[in-house]
């Protein structure tokens, strides 16, 4: 190999500093024509749902841009914590919500809560284990994949079984049972749908919009006797403190909260809370 | 004398890059905080899981591993480079990639797996699929090292050996392998570390189960969503391993053997 003279390697060097340089000047925020684009950090969950009502916004709102962040929402509220540049929060429960409010991350009198979702059991559609009710989930062999303790569809999982080992029909012993099946715990909803199309995992508690309409024929739906659910997971929407665009913000809650939100929703599997007067 | 300054600078620039997230770890977390971290049973799960399969992946990759770079560094047979490129494969493909891999030949519906599930045996989503999945990653960097040190070897040596008589398995076994020692060590030691590390291809092909296939890496990306202290503990003492990995490897190499 060719030596290189201290000549060429200033050369290089200067050359990289100064294209650091002109990319750290150019301003990637802001596109063109006096564009706004608005940061919303949404629950995994919506993913499908708010992509849908984002182009719907979008079409009617041309100088607004909406960019999104899907994640768990535990993972969102850590990032917004942390500084991360979001002007609406959209949480899967209320807890995330209620600490970013407490810590004044929110603008209080825009958070609302917006819909409403229920935890239902699927298996993919050719069934392997034979599962035909929550109880078959305690047999040897079934292979459960469910959410962690931290992220709500993972929470929702255990208040069931809790509810269910309360019952004398079910007991203690069911849910630890079904505990001992579990194969994985996952941090988002969007890695428990493959293993279940993929026909690795047997069965799995997830909520009713997390199913695509492309994997409605893979999967099988149970639904859950109301005795055993507490109380339903609502999903809470908020424009956040920081946001240098408020205004534009509020437009798209309301869009979200309106007419064209509400059917995009409901075609998902949500169930949206009207807004109170 | 501007080119001095400017090496300097950049230099010093990037020692900061690299020092300022590492120190960051060790200064959010009070040391009080770091220790009852310590004695949480996810903490210790992680860290019994992840030197329990890091060891055992490593002695695979070494068991299989050895006779390949040995065959490699001094046997030309037709094929050899595509051996070659195949094993040093895992070092450039994205863990991600590593992992749906592994899926689809070992999960209950892939190729290989559908068969071993006619005999009951399942290997995703155990502790196996997280062994299996730091072999798969971390072998090249065992490989690469010991072929190097073979070829490193001077063939006198050997035949020096042979033409007194000595069989095959007593060149490889009291000369080449030897020789060749600290190499193998520094070899068998990044392998560990990698493997260590290892974290798309578990969390995908292993899933997430804390004490049967929750590693380091992957409790700190789980507590992270509760436990910051947790993450942050599991995080520090990844850095002292990983620094005492390095450390470790630069002294075996220097010396001679």
């Amino acid at each position: 190999m060719k030596r290189s003279t201290p000549a060429t390697l200033v050369a290089v060097s200067l050359l990289i500093i100064a294209g650091l340089l002109v990319a750290g000047c150019t301003d990637t925020q802001e596109t063109p024509g006096d564009a706004v684009t608005l940061n919303v950090f949404t629950a995994a969950s919506l993913t499908g749902a708010f992509t849908d009502i984002g182009k719907a916004f979008e079409a009617e709102n041309e100088n607004i841009k909406v960019v999104f962040v899907f994640s768990g929402s535990q993972d969102l509220r850590t990032q917004i914590e942390h500084g991360a540049d979001a002007d609406i929060f959209v949480s899967a429960n209320m807890k995330h919500m209620n600490t970013l409010k407490d810590s004044g991350f929110m603008v209080d009198d825009t958070v609302a809560q917006f819909v409403e979702n229920c935890l239902i059991m699927v298996t993919p559609a050719d069934n392997p284990a034979g599962i035909e009710g929550l109880a078959d989930l305690a047999e040897p062999g079934v292979k459960l994949v469910i959410g962690t303790k931290d992220v709500p569809f993972g929470d929702y999982t255990r208040q069931l079984l809790d509810n269910m080992a309360a019952d004398p029909e079910y007991g203690e012993e069911y849910r630890d049972a079904v505990m001992a099946n579990v194969i994985s715990e996952e941090t988002a909803v969007t890695s428990v749908m493959p293993k279940l199309t993929l026909g690795e995992a047997d069965a799995s508690f997830v909520y009713k919009s997390d199913i695509s309409k492309d994997d409605r024929d893979k999967l099988k739906r149970f639904e859950i006797p109301s005795k055993y659910i507490t109380e339903n997971p609502i999903y809470p929407i908020g424009v956040l403190a920081e946001s240098t665009h408020k205004a534009e913000a509020e437009s798209f809650i309301a869009f979200v909260r309106g007419p064209a939100g509400s059917d995009i929703l409901t075609d998902y599997g949500f169930d949206p809370i009207p807004v109170e007067n | 004398m501007i080119f001095t300054l400017l090496v300097a600078v950049l230099l010093s620039l990037f020692l900061l890059f690299v020092t300022i997230p590492v120190a960051s770890l060790f200064l959010r977390i009070a040391p009080e905080a770091f220790i009852r971290s310590l004695t949480e049973p996810v903490v210790l799960d992680a860290l019994s899981l992840s030197l329990v399969t890091a060891t055992i992946s490593t002695v695979i990759v070494v068991i299989f591993g050895t006779p390949l770079a040995l065959a490699n560094a001094r046997y030309d047979y037709p094929g050899r480079d595509i051996v070659d490129t195949l094993t040093d494969l895992p070092i450039v493909l994205p863990p991600a990639v590593a992992g749906i891999a592994l899926l689809m030949a070992f999960g209950r519906r892939g190729v290989v797996g559908q068969y071993l599930d006619l005999f009951g045996i399942h290997i995703a989503f155990t502790t196996v699929a997280v062994i299996l999945a730091q072999v798969f990653v971390a072998s090249p960097f065992y490989i690469r090292q010991a072929k190097a040190s073979f070829e490193a070897v001077d063939r006198l040596y050997e035949d020096a050996a042979r033409t007194l008589g000595a069989s095959p398995w007593t060149v490889a076994f009291r000369v080449t392998i030897p020789l060749a020692w600290g190499g193998l060590i520094s070899g068998a030691i990044l392998s560990f570390a990698r493997a260590l590390g290892e974290f798309g291809a578990t969390i995908m092909f292993a899933g997430n189960y804390q004490g049967r296939t929750q590693t380091m890496p992957l409790a700190i990306y789980t507590t992270m969503q509760g436990d910051l202290d947790a993450a942050i503990s599991l995080a520090i003492i990844l850095v002292v391993i990983s620094f005492a990995v390095i450390a470790t490897v630069k002294v075996v190499t220097r010396r001679k053997f």
